[in-house]
């Protein structure tokens, strides 16, 4: 029997481990992660979970630590947040490059400077080429759920790629709310016991990470793409066991109230479940009017995207991010998306939410206004923002 | 008579081969032959863990490899991490049943530059975190990998391609980096000095420091034929006079005891081992005597330590 309780979403991240019989976390506590690898800890310390809990000195030193016991066939699963992230960013391409399928949570935070804890997205978008499998949650569940998720299809040997479990740092991460838990022999029922392929091993002795000279080393990017490009597969099928175990199902894209819809918002993570309120609102004045949310970050889902869009008349991207110099970067790449599509939704890009700033439902009122009013007339500014002065 | 000395060594050494030929170091390397010994030491039931740089590039192009051993590499300044995950994954592995019991040796390797400046702090956490690991630093003193730039390691005097000696330089002007004293402030099981000129004493060090519990460091000088510019012939001399001369002495701290392992009754002058290398050459006899004066010093020091140690 599955029990519903009150969880803190890295609490619910921290149960999924457990769940998940994780046998290596390391770890560097960084705000606002730091609520998972305490309970982690706890865990181990209450012998509640049995995993080697490595509290290293640095991100840096986690993300290596995860890779030398990956490396071994050990489950391993790390978070951090922000700077955190950026401080362990090359190691963060050698994971997926060298196929060690560790899971990590990012706790979304803004990067420095000035120093800001909190949240949005700019952490997320450093890393999008790094890759990774890469999910957004909007909620508790879904941090739960994802997590779990994470295990089975980064695991999976036609896949073995890291993936990456986004939660937007304070309005997910801190956040207290009612998490279906489910039993763990569903859990094992659907999550197989990690057997890595290539483990290191006297007995057959591998050499992992060898240099790429010119003459190999782009065939080796490319079969990288290939087979990253081809985890889709496993993805949806992750996601389709998923639904069949547990009851809850998940799709690349989320579409709420998208059916006849001439306008539609994008957004990712937490702030989703705002501006479905505000959705409802103008659904129930008539307006023809939903919403969209990528779960599957990457690799980007384009065929899933561009079924969703067809027959809108305008696309309103919400970026939590700025890529300096080019505007929001989920914007871009959506626009890039649709390049090709014909006929295909005029797209606007509107930034905010950074560093912590709240997105209230006036918020996204005047993101979804605004919106039109570009589509209409064009934007004079060189830069679309909301809730900034 | 040359079939009589490999049986001689037979009984000491394995004649097995973990470092496979066909490997790319400089001829007169003694960072290859460094590794090639220390492997010997250790056997075949280990796992390793390589930092970038010149043994690593050496060896591994892909697709091919030296290593007859499992081996891997990933970055520069995070091969202690590595290992503390290869070990603490192995161990936890074991423990729940996953893998079977077994004396598996975890050992890293990096270079002068990988050890005492870009990995010191993972190298300093997973002392710190007490890993059972023998972590083996081949110091070559400086970056040779990318063409003979200054490292902390690199000795007062010397000439780099980024301290080098001219018209208003004598190149390096700080004093080398004590590593073995780093690593032993982290009052770990067992930390020694070694070169591959002596080679039984290297390989009874990389074996005493595989044995025993806990994390252990092996500081090996690997002369370098390139960026120490000698005739290719003079490694093993050149190793010699390191230690005869007193700029490297052989020693080793085994729970906080220090203990020389050789102790000439008469240090040889300096110059006899700076007169060999073409990245000492620039050097006045005052600088010289500077140079005498260090080590007379350094000496001094090392063996008040001995001294203060309980046998």
């Amino acid at each position: 029997m599955s029990r519903r309780v009150a969880l803190e979403a890295s609490h619910a991240v921290a149960e999924a481990v457990r769940m998940a019989d994780v046998d290596v976390t390391a770890a560097y506590p960084i705000t606002p992660q730091t609520h998972i690898p305490e309970r982690l800890a706890e865990m181990v310390a209450d012998g509640e979970l049995s995993a080697a809990y490595i509290p290293v000195e640095s991100e840096h030193s986690a993300m290596s630590t995860c890779l030398g016991a990956a490396a071994v066939g050990a489950r391993t699963f790390t978070a951090t947040a922000g700077q955190g992230l950026e401080l362990m960013h090359e190691v963060v391409y050698v994971a997926s490059s060298m196929r060690y399928p560790v899971v990590m949570a990012v706790c979304n935070r803004a990067l420095s400077a000035p120093l800001s804890v909190w949240g949005d997205h700019s952490d997320a978008m450093a890393v999008r080429d790094t890759g990774w499998i890469q999910v957004f949650c909007q909620n508790g569940q879904e941090a739960f759920d994802l997590t779990l998720w994470a295990f089975r299809v980064g695991e999976d040997p036609k896949v073995l790629f890291p993936v990456m479990v986004h939660l937007d740092g304070f309005t997910l991460s801190h956040v207290t709310e009612p998490v279906i838990l489910p039993e763990q022999s569903e859990v094992e029922r659907f999550l197989p016991r990690f057997q890595y392929p290539f483990a290191l091993n006297p007995d057959k002795p591998m050499t992992h990470g060898a240099f790429g000279p010119p003459e190999i080393y782009s065939e080796t990017k490319l079969a990288q793409e290939v087979a990253f490009r081809n985890s889709k597969e496993v993805i949806l099928q992750g996601w389709k066991e998923f639904g069949d175990t547990f009851g809850r199902y998940y799709h690349p894209v989320e579409e709420y109230k998208t059916e006849n819809a001439e306008t539609l918002l994008l957004t990712m993570g937490a702030f989703t479940e705002t501006a479905k309120i505000v959705i409802d609102d103008r659904r129930d004045k008539g307006e023809a009017i939903g919403l969209i949310s990528l779960r599957l970050w990457r690799p980007f889902p384009f065929e899933e995207f561009r079924r969703t869009v067809k027959g809108a008349q305008l696309l309103i991207v919400f970026d939590r991010c700025i890529s300096f110099g080019l505007g929001g970067p989920v914007f871009s790449e959506i626009r890039s998306a649709l390049y090709d599509e014909e006929p295909r939704p005029k797209v606007v890009g509107i930034i905010g939410g950074l560093g912590g700033r709240d997105m209230s439902e006036d918020n996204f009122d005047y993101v979804i206004n605004r919106g039109k009013e570009i589509a209409e007339k064009g934007s004079g500014r060189m830069l679309e923002t909301v809730g900034i002065r | 008579m040359e079939t009589k000395t490999v049986r001689f060594g037979e009984k000491l050494v394995t004649t097995k081969e973990f470092l496979a030929e066909g490997h790319s170091f400089c001829i007169g390397c003694g960072e290859a032959l460094a590794i090639r010994l220390a492997m010997k030491a250790l056997g075949e039931n280990v796992i390793m863990a390589m930092a970038t740089g010149c043994d690593e590039v050496t060896t591994t192009p892909l697709p091919y490899t030296s290593w007859r051993i499992p081996w891997m590499h990933t970055l520069f300044e995070n091969t202690a991490a590595e290992i503390s995950g290869i070990e603490a994954g192995l161990k936890i592995l074991v423990k729940k049943g996953r893998m079977p019991e077994r004396d598996l040796i975890c050992v890293a390797m990096g270079g002068d530059g990988a050890t005492s400046d870009i990995g010191i702090q993972a190298l300093s956490g997973a002392f710190e975190r007490g890993h059972d690991f023998i972590y083996i630093c081949l110091d070559n003193e400086a970056y040779m990998n990318t063409g003979i730039q200054r490292s902390s390691a690199t000795p007062y005097g010397a000439s780099t391609t980024t301290a080098p000696a001219g018209k208003f330089s004598m190149g390096q002007v700080t004093r080398k980096k004590n590593m073995a004293a780093i690593a032993a402030a982290h009052d770990i099981p067992y930390v020694a000095t070694a070169c591959p000129s002596y080679r039984f004493d290297l390989m009874k060090k990389v074996r005493k420091g595989a044995e025993l519990k806990g994390p252990a460091y092996i500081h090996i000088l690997s002369p370098c034929p390139t960026g120490w510019r000698y005739r290719s012939d003079l490694a093993i001399e050149i190793g010699q006079l390191a230690v005869q001369t007193g700029i490297f002495p052989l020693y080793e701290i085994e729970y906080g005891r220090y203990r020389l392992n050789a102790d000439p009754p008469k240090l040889k002058p300096i110059e006899e081992y700076l007169k060999l290398q073409g990245r000492y050459r620039h050097l006045t006899g005052e600088q010289i005597q500077r140079i005498q004066e260090m080590v007379n010093e350094d000496y001094a020091k090392l063996k008040e330590k001995v001294a203060a140690s309980p046998l």
